[in-house]
């Protein structure tokens, strides 16, 4: 009698453990559906063409073209400064490394600025560039788009710099033996056989890595600052859709508010598409992003 | 490249003594190239931490220890001190593991042991769709969405069990009986949602892809022969998650937890808006209160003079936490790449 009282409790305990498992399945999913759900239904209904047209100076009665151009820019920006360096950075980890004390060092370092406060690297573009540049130019440039880019980039890097080296590490030694041993010099087997046998993979990592510096806000309120105006001045003060977004949620009037919940839809979808996209067209070669 | 000729050496070895010379050359300079890239991480991180110093250093020097337990926030009188925006971060971002370290068991223990194969896809890339989602969306839902659903349900049952002001009047026999109790739940705005509490909720929807992402991932490291020899035995699956594969996983579970929390320390645009912004020092996690981050976010633009010191000076703060934070979790994470053999 005794044993079948030890097993009814072992039994029960299992029990309450698998519900309450799937109850916190059911709360992670729920929050997701929750946030979508509202990001949705408060973002198309305040959906309307003048959103793609007019700028923000406009107010109640505007848009955020500028907004999303300078996105645009601002993103660009940044993945054009990271991803050569980051896939150069990348390759050395994984090719030239080997005998070097520094490659585990900075593998490692890399890792830690991959979930480094944004704001902090912010800070950090800030005082490289606006500082600067507001001195040599007597106050003329301060904020600027070209600081909101390198403010992205350093976001970007980390990322870019990890998955060249994973993919890198996933190409099979027997190809770089066979190229060697024809007499291939090293950087024509990394440039012509190593990175174009891992391609795919990192492009993956450059997709997420625009997917990740996308929703970036914080970095670019003290770099890129906003605008209201329309800007293809890298120069200028830029505006962003995130920035922009900050900026209305925080307004006092529900007609802003309501063109931040569209503005809030827009980069959703197109973050979520970004990474879909990455993760999906691309899933031959498995890429982690944590 | 034009050596002296010497006439018992064919033009055809010469020529490729030239090409041999030129490519080691090439090899070497593109070594450092790729070597100078990798050296920017080094600098990335460096640079971080020197420019916010640098910056700071003139709160540092003005203030000096003080800084850190002034819970002065007074841009009026020129005084600043660290104390609440670093208690308003460390508690947030305690409050989010708290509840964000059991959810994200009980989802990689769902993903790894309880749900058939045929779901697991799908539900694992539906939770970490919750990490693609930008910190600036979180923000709105919690400011507009969130922040009322607490103000409305949790904040006034919180107050009447835990509170000496409920909202209903009846003091609860918890409270009478524990007095002290009551400190961490008083509100003077029964009905106003933003707050700590609030703000650690968010914070913890946002880190909860972050940590079971890596549970479930060194879950799945487990050897099967040592799950199967439990099960063999007469385990039940509870008993085979929390005698076999949780100390198996120990050190990499501590760093998904740590890694989870370098975030929620560092993160900016989701609980700017859900903290309140304001800078009287209180233990009640229903009050509002302000984060480093979030201080930062409000108040740089327009910060002249040593305001703009002291947030470098809070920044740099931040960065050497989060640092220390991230560098225990990777080391934790490493040792179970290394048990891998990889």
């Amino acid at each position: 009698m005794a044993t079948s009282h030890i097993y009814a409790r072992r039994r029960l305990k299992n029990i309450i453990a698998m519900v309450l498992s799937v109850l916190a399945t059911g709360v992670g999913l729920l929050f997701l559906a929750w946030i979508l759900w509202e990001t949705l239904s408060q973002g198309i209904s305040a959906l309307k063409p003048q959103l793609f047209t007019r700028i923000t100076a406009y107010r109640e009665e505007g848009g955020l073209a500028n907004a999303m151009v300078g996105s645009l820019i601002l993103n660009s920006l940044g993945i054009l400064i990271a991803t050569p360096i980051g896939v150069m950075a990348g390759t050395w980890l994984s090719e030239y490394s080997l005998r070097s004390r520094l490659g585990p060092v900075i593998r490692f370092l890399n890792d830690i600025l991959l979930s480094a406060p944004s704001i902090v690297l912010g800070l950090f573009a800030y005082t490289i560039i606006v500082l600067p540049m507001k001195w040599a130019t007597n106050g003329d440039i301060t904020f600027s788009g070209f600081a909101g880019g390198i403010a992205l980039a350093l976001i970007a890097l980390p990322v870019i710099v990890r998955t060249t080296d994973e993919m890198l590490r996933l190409v099979p030694s027997t190809l770089r033996e066979a190229a060697l041993s024809l007499g291939v010099p090293q950087w024509k087997l990394t440039v012509q056989i190593l990175i174009r046998s891992a391609r795919s993979g990192i492009v993956t990592g450059v997709l997420l890595a625009l997917a990740r510096i996308s929703g970036e806000t914080a970095p670019l309120l003290f770099t890129a600052f906003g605008n209201n105006f329309m800007t293809f001045n890298p120069l200028d003060k830029m505006p962003s859709l995130p920035q922009v977004i900050y900026e209305y949620t925080k307004d006092p009037s529900p007609d802003i508010n309501t063109l931040a919940w569209a503005g809030a839809f827009v980069l959703t979808m197109f973050v979520l598409l970004l990474s879909l996209t990455a993760r999906f067209a691309f899933s031959r070669s498995k890429v982690s992003n944590d | 490249m034009h050596a002296s000729v010497n006439p018992t050496v064919s033009p055809a070895r010469q020529a490729e003594a030239a090409r041999n010379a030129r490519d080691a050359r090439n090899d070497r300079v593109f070594g450092w190239v790729l070597k100078s890239c990798a050296l920017l991480v080094l600098v990335a991180l460096l640079g971080a931490a020197a420019s916010t110093l640098w910056g700071g250093s003139d709160a540092f020097g003005t203030f000096g220890w003080g800084f850190l337990t002034s819970d002065a926030w007074d841009p009026g009188n020129d005084r600043y001190g660290a104390l609440v925006p670093v208690m308003g971060t460390v508690i947030t971002a305690l409050i989010a593991l708290i509840i964000a370290v059991p959810i994200s068991f009980g989802i990689a223990l769902f993903l790894t042991e309880i749900a058939p194969s045929w779901l697991r896809g799908p539900v694992s890339s539906a939770i970490e769709l919750l990490a693609g989602i930008p910190s600036i969306i979180y923000g709105m839902w919690g400011l507009f969405i969130f922040a009322p659903f607490v103000a409305a349900h949790v904040k006034p049952w919180l107050m009447n069990n835990f509170s000496d002001t409920p909202p209903d009047g009846q003091i609860s026999w918890l409270v009478q009986h524990v007095p002290w109790i009551a400190k961490f739940f008083s509100s003077e705005y029964p009905f106003f949602g933003a707050g700590v509490l609030t703000a650690g909720m968010v914070l913890a929807i946002m880190i909860i892809p972050f940590i079971s992402s890596v549970m479930r991932e060194v879950f799945q490291t487990v050897p099967t022969r040592l799950k199967e020899s439990a099960y063999a035995l007469g385990s039940s699956t509870w008993e085979v998650v929390w005698d076999i594969v949780l100390p198996y996983t120990r050190s990499a579970v501590i760093g998904g937890v740590f890694l989870g929390l370098g975030r929620a320390l560092g993160e900016t645009m989701a609980v700017a808006f859900v903290l309140g912004n304001t800078f009287k020092f209180t233990p009640s996690i229903l009050e509002t209160g302000s984060s480093i981050a979030s201080t930062i976010a409000n108040q740089f633009g327009e910060a002249e003079g040593l305001q703009k010191s002291a947030l470098m000076a809070l920044a740099f703060l931040l960065f050497v936490v989060t640092f220390i934070v991230l560098l225990i979790a990777r080391l934790m994470l490493r040792q179970l790449g290394n048990k891998e053999g990889r």
